[in-house]
């Protein structure tokens, strides 16, 4: 066991799994000698070398197509969008070439590509580079979307996602990879994918969450135990597809619910979520679903993303109110 | 001061650019041979073999056009016209080259061993049309403009990271396809890692119904490789040994670890952009369509062959029998093919399947059932 901070759990992950499969590939813009611009990468060139961690042009579209010729020969491609704000140069490759593949080919050919791209906003990024995209990539079908909410999971659900042999987005929130730090295995390990986890035990109310918005919820969760209530925290982890027994089991022992998610209320994932209940667990509920989320504005400038992303407050006013209903 | 010379003369630079590019010619429209050094090289016999390679793409043409009308085929984009550009690009190639083709290049794609009743079951939109054996070194035909040309850097760059020797990655797309962003990123990427691919432009003249002084400032394609640091070459696209010839040059210095080549073929869609309702007289005139018909790839061949008695009407008529007779039994096979199922695709979204996928295969498998 060390103490990892989520970004070098991420980068223990890439180390362990370009050392045991020679097949895995590491590219994208600046990942080599600069080991990427958060240092994701650092040190992964000098270990294993410029044929198996290098850097490419400076064009996403080429990126994606890249990995996808390069998982047609057989390896295991772990392309580096350097921020999620930059993927729609490559939606094609993402949502018209490698997700359809499999399909299209009637299983006789697969994409094991990891895609990976930091993403959240709080540190004051230029535009384009804190946008929480996760809806649009959930409607890709053959597509898995991931994210871990801290150094363990990251560790463990990078590992698995490079391992799978379809394709992964995997997204690591900004805010998190220095914020947080963790004692987790030197080995390596691994952590389902399309599995939601219980990180709270509660029995008033569920609070179904990821990345940032689980650490957020845990404080909400603390705060309410001081009063004598019980809150129940889900960390969805696989974005999409869902992993509806963990959610449903949630709700059906509390009876209340409220989805939070760091994107524009339209079309999110907290939608999902929410219609998910109304489908398939509206008998359970004592109250509607609550949701919490962001402006449907666009992501705002700088000094303004404080006052747009949905807060630990707004969190605990939404519990408060559907606990109250 | 006004009068003065600016110190850089950008209307010369502009009318020098492509200017060295000069098509590739071997015999002309009239079975002229212009390069008689590169004819001797072929018995007869060889060439038989390359005027039926164009034979049987003409008479595929034909079928499939009589197919599609009679609503016995779905999608195809007609070829005619284009015989000797794709017949003899992919004859330079090996068949363990990877070859990523668009939707216009299926003749390629069966002679680079898709069995014919694929390739009709793929028109059809049946998915047993894109399961290809193993040994079928091919992506299915790619439908956004452009995006084959990123997957063939990758490609290319996967056989030179593997090592394997004698093989290249080719590609090919259209005149509109050159204004796409792919068609650059692709092309710079393999010159950038120098990987084994060969990038194939057929510029048959048009896009949809936009001609190829639209797409373009660009006095040739070609030139568009300079850019990205790539040897590029244009070659009458309507002359066989031209670009088998170009064609074979390109894949050798490929293969032979010098990086990439592009190569613009001038040829020209003969028919309509698909068989969907384009009507290409709302868009061209006579004047300009019947100059190229005259120069169609199958004259200069059939009479250069014929003149020498190595070609007959005769046997053309019977070999023309035997492809339409191959057809025939492909249209058959095709019509065998099972009726497609919902919990077929979708087990074939995911190796693993989630709980949505599962949930979805129950549900089928109880209508399938009934």
């Amino acid at each position: 066991m060390s103490k990892k901070t989520y970004i070098q759990a991420i980068t223990d992950a890439l180390r362990l799994e370009l050392g045991s499969d020679d097949k895995t590939l590491l590219f994208g813009e600046d990942v080599g000698k600069n080991g990427g611009v958060f240092r994701a990468t650092d040190g992964l060139q000098a270990e294993f070398g410029e044929d198996r961690v290098f850097d490419t042009p400076l064009a996403e579209s080429g990126i994606g197509g890249l990995s996808i010729g390069l998982a047609l020969e057989g390896f295991r491609p772990i392309p580096e969008i350097q921020f999620l704000g930059f993927i729609f140069e490559t939606l094609d490759s993402i949502a018209g070439q490698m997700s359809r593949e499999r399909f299209r080919t009637g299983g006789t050919r697969h994409m094991p590509i990891t895609i990976r791209s930091p993403y959240g906003g709080g540190t004051h990024t230029p535009e384009m580079h804190a946008d929480s995209l996760e809806g649009y990539l959930a409607q890709i079908p053959g597509l898995r979307v991931v994210t871990p909410s801290n150094p363990y999971d990251a560790k463990g659900l990078l590992i698995s996602s490079i391992r799978n042999n379809d394709p992964v987005f995997f997204l690591e929130n900004l805010k998190l990879y220095r914020s947080m730090k963790a004692d987790i295995p030197d080995e390596a390990y691994t952590v389902p994918l399309d599995k939601a986890k219980v990180v709270r035990e509660g029995t008033d109310i569920s609070l179904i969450a990821y990345s940032a918005q689980v650490n957020q919820s845990l404080k909400v969760a603390e705060k309410l135990e001081k009063e004598g209530i019980s809150v129940e925290v889900v960390d969805l982890r696989t974005l999409s597809p869902l992993d509806e027994e963990t959610i449903l089991k949630s709700v059906q022992k509390t009876g209340r619910a409220v989805a939070i998610q760091e994107a524009q209320r339209q079309a999110g994932i907290a939608a999902n979520v929410a219609a998910l209940i109304a489908e398939k667990g509206a008998l359970y509920l004592s109250a509607p679903v609550g949701r919490v989320y962001a402006p449907d504005t666009v992501y705002p400038f700088g000094l303004a993303e404080d006052d747009w992303l949905p807060a630990e407050d707004e969190i605990e006013a939404k519990t408060r109110e559907i606990l109250n209903y | 001061m006004d009068n003065e010379k600016p110190i850089v003369d950008f209307s010369a630079i502009r009318d020098a650019l492509g200017k060295d590019y000069e098509p590739v010619q071997v015999m002309d429209g009239q079975a002229k041979v212009i390069k008689p050094e590169i004819v001797s090289k072929y018995s007869n016999d060889q060439l038989v073999e390359f005027l039926k390679l164009m034979i049987w793409e003409r008479t595929l043409h034909q079928r499939s056009n009589a197919l599609t009308r009679q609503g016995r085929l779905g999608f195809y984009a007609p070829t005619e016209g284009q015989e000797a550009s794709e017949m003899a690009s992919n004859a330079a190639m090996k068949r363990t080259d990877v070859m990523l083709p668009a939707y216009r290049d299926i003749p390629q794609l069966i002679q680079h061993g898709l069995p014919v009743y694929k390739a009709f079951l793929w028109s059809r939109g049946h998915v047993l049309g894109n399961e290809y054996p193993e040994d079928l070194h091919a992506m299915p035909p790619q439908i956004i403009i452009g995006a084959q040309y990123v997957q063939a850097a990758g490609v290319a760059l996967g056989i030179k990271k593997n090592g394997t020797p004698d093989k290249v990655a080719y590609t090919y797309t259209g005149d509109g396809g050159t204004s796409q962003g792919d068609f650059y990123e692709g092309m710079n990427f393999a010159g950038a890692f120098q990987a084994p691919a060969v990038f194939f432009v057929q510029n048959n003249g048009y896009a949809i119904s936009v001609p190829r002084r639209k797409q373009t400032a660009a006095r040739t394609l070609a030139q568009k490789a300079v850019a990205a640091g790539i040897p590029s070459v244009q070659v009458d696209g309507m002359d066989f040994l031209a670009v088998y010839e170009v064609a074979k040059a390109a894949r050798e210095f490929a293969a032979a670890g010098n990086g990439p080549v592009m190569i613009e073929t001038l040829t020209y869609r003969f028919g309509p952009h698909t068989n969907a309702g384009d009507d290409p007289k709302r868009y061209r005139t006579k004047e300009e369509e019947e100059p190229w018909f005259d120069n169609d790839p199958l004259i200069r061949y059939r009479k250069y062959l014929t003149d020498q008695g190595a070609w007959s009407e005769e046997q053309e008529n019977e070999y023309v029998e035997q492809v339409k007779a191959d057809i025939k039994a492909a249209v058959k096979q095709a019509d065998d093919a099972p009726k497609q199922k919902m919990t077929e695709f979708l087990g074939n979204v995911f190796e693993e399947q989630p709980q949505n996928i599962q949930q979805q295969i129950t549900e089928f498998q109880a209508k399938e059932s009934k």
